[in-house]
């Protein structure tokens, strides 16, 4: 399998390297790095090349890196039936800047992309129909981003005076828990700083180590 | 106002429908009677599974999968534990394998038997679901003997399944093997050459080799079409290669050619099934590896360091190295796959499920158009849609 995607790597890039930014093999999987600006040509020689011939879009999905400057992940799994393989295709975008649409050349494309436009407010340009798909009518916000919050902003009742729902804002019995897992003997100092006391511990080591240069 | 124009008018379809198969909620622009548009509000069972899953441990992401499609619980759980796997390089023993095939084949069995009798039943055939579901029942029961649920098993974990099955309900289930293949044949009989079944399912949503590829359609909807396509021949897991079964293909790809791909799917489940039964070797059922899977009870009690594994592993979990994976194994339903966004930490950085329903959902409004109101239901049934696995 992986000689399989060291094949079609190599073929990608003796066509189309200007257009394909960086490449990696990990798992068994073939990962395409492309840009906002390549990545219909990319996917329109992908499904059009007989030596390729990936015809169907399996899946088109948002992933969030709120640190970043371009913030959000697409990335695009397709599927070649007759060469047997698979292929991922990724780019990363910020959240002004609108991706081009691939419902032109998968009519597939057009639920993945509302659905990365709904949770994720990713943009899509060229999309017939760009509506929100899984949230509910009437929703603000877009819930898988890493800085929404797993409970909400709102929740729902029925009002029995009204005769109608009503939206609240979440309130919580018990503070949401959350816990990081990080083990104090292995991952503090990596993700937190140095636990209190540990200075003097770091200082002493350095001295130690000066007095024996 | 014109005539013609008199005729047109949109009307909504659910979202509590008996023929909508949950909760499905249809905006349909009708022309007389016949389809113009269809637009499919989905989502009214959207859960949030995929945020849910990277606020949970690796282990505790289990148990939503079962919630995905519910009527093949264990076929989604497969998916999941195969990427786990793969990211750790942890391989399950030869008996893990053999269960997780069986108990893939029995979940196979629960999907097709609901789809086959509520595809019948959404074109007026009443008996069919009281026949099916009597074996499913049976089916549920494995589940429950298995895993101690009938549905939301939590039963093929990474690392293997959670536990030994005992050497009566493997005799059990063989058992059940042979008279089911009748059962079958009874619901054949209602079905397959019935008038009013053939009226109504006969070249209605056919489906074409270039929809299949436009519309990313995987399993049955393309099989139906005479694609022979199944993961289990094309990328085959864990012990499918080893074993001896058929592909049904159908030949116009209609909804009746899905019904039959459907049911001689069955037949072939079975086939697997036995041979499993037949072939299964002795030994673990899950890996050795004690950073991976939780120690046995009895082991606990007298090894400190099982003891350290098991509040380990249910406390903080496993760290899973950063990097990125997709798979997928065939569901019931067609390709269920899941890419999986690995952080190094002990929770799913990104886990999104690729679910079979959501694609085949999307095909509706175009394989429906010119079609009449009364098809709609007969596609939507052959769809085979479950809306755990839709909406998510």
């Amino acid at each position: 399998m992986t000689d399989q995607n060291q094949d079609l790597l190599n073929h990608l890039l003796n066509v189309i390297s200007d257009k394909i930014s960086d490449s990696s093999i990990s798992h068994g999987d073939l990962t395409l790095i492309v840009t906002v600006d390549t990545v219909l040509d990319v996917l329109k020689y992908l499904r059009d090349d007989a030596a390729c011939a990936f015809t169907q879009l399996l899946d088109v999905c948002g992933v969030d890196y709120p640190e970043r400057a371009e913030r959000f992940d697409v990335v695009y799994h397709l599927l070649s039936m007759t060469q047997n393989q698979r292929v991922r295709v990724k780019l990363s975008v910020d959240e002004k800047t609108a991706v081009p649409s691939a419902t032109d050349l998968f009519d597939a494309a057009s639920w993945f992309e509302r659905e990365a436009f709904d949770l994720y407010g990713i943009l899509f340009s060229g999309h017939p129909d760009l509506r929100r798909l899984l949230t509910d009518y009437g929703f603000e916000g877009h819930p898988l981003r890493k800085d929404f919050p797993l409970t909400g902003h709102v929740e729902v009742r029925w009002d029995d005076d009204e005769k109608r729902v009503v939206q609240e804002p979440v309130t919580l019995m018990q503070e949401f828990r959350d816990f990081d897992f990080v083990s104090p003997w292995e991952g503090v100092r990596g993700q937190m700083g140095v636990l209190p006391g540990d200075e003097k511990c770091d200082e002493k080591a350095e001295t130690d180590v000066s007095d024996e240069a | 106002m014109s005539q013609a124009e008199d005729r047109k008018f949109t009307i909504n379809f659910g979202p509590q429908h008996p023929a909508a198969h949950g909760v499905l909620r249809l905006v349909m622009d009708l022309d007389g009677e016949i389809v113009e548009r269809i637009d499919p509000h989905i989502g009214l069972l959207h859960r949030g599974t995929e945020k849910l899953i990277e606020h949970k441990t690796y282990l505790q992401s289990v148990p939503y999968f079962d919630r995905l499609d519910y009527v093949a619980p264990m076929n989604q759980e497969h998916a999941f534990a195969l990427a786990v796997e793969s990211m750790l390089g942890v391989t399950v023993p030869a008996r893990g394998q053999y269960i997780r095939v069986l108990y893939s084949e029995i979940g196979r069995i629960l999907s097709h038997l609901l789809n086959i009798t509520t595809q019948a039943m959404d074109v007026g055939a009443l008996t069919p679901p009281l026949w099916g579901f009597e074996e499913r029942e049976k089916l549920m029961i494995f589940y429950e003997r298995a895993s101690g649920a009938r549905l939301h098993a939590a039963y093929f974990r990474p690392g293997g399944v959670h536990q030994d099955l005992p050497q009566d309900l493997l005799d059990d289930i063989y058992a059940f093997c042979d008279p089911f293949l009748k059962v079958m044949d009874d619901i054949e009989s209602l079905l397959t050459e019935n008038r009013i079944f053939k009226q109504r399912n006969v070249d209605i949503g056919v489906v074409s080799h270039h929809d299949i590829n436009n519309w990313g359609l995987t399993g049955v909807m393309a099989r139906g079409s005479g694609l022979a396509w199944d993961l289990r021949k094309a990328q085959p897991y864990e012990i499918y290669s080893d074993l001896d079964f058929d592909i049904p293909v159908g030949k116009n790809g209609d909804c009746y050619d899905r019904y039959l791909c459907r049911v001689e799917e069955c037949r072939q489940s079975v086939r697997i099934m036995k041979q499993c039964l037949e072939q299964m070797p002795d030994g673990p059922v899950s890996s050795k590896d004690g950073k991976i899977v939780p120690p046995k009870r009895g082991e606990m009690k007298g090894s400190m360091e099982a003891l350290i594994h098991h509040f380990k592993l249910y406390t903080e979990g496993y760290h899973v190295p950063a990097g990125e994976i997709y798979r997928a194994v065939e569901a019931p339903k067609g390709e269920f796959g899941v890419y999986l966004v690995a952080d190094g930490s002990n929770k799913p950085y990104r886990c999104k499920i690729r679910a079979p329903g959501y694609a085949h959902l999307q095909a509706l409004d175009y394989l429906s158009r010119d079609h009449m109101l009364a098809d709609v239901s007969a596609i939507l049934g052959s769809l085979d849609i479950v809306f755990g696995e839709v909406d998510r």
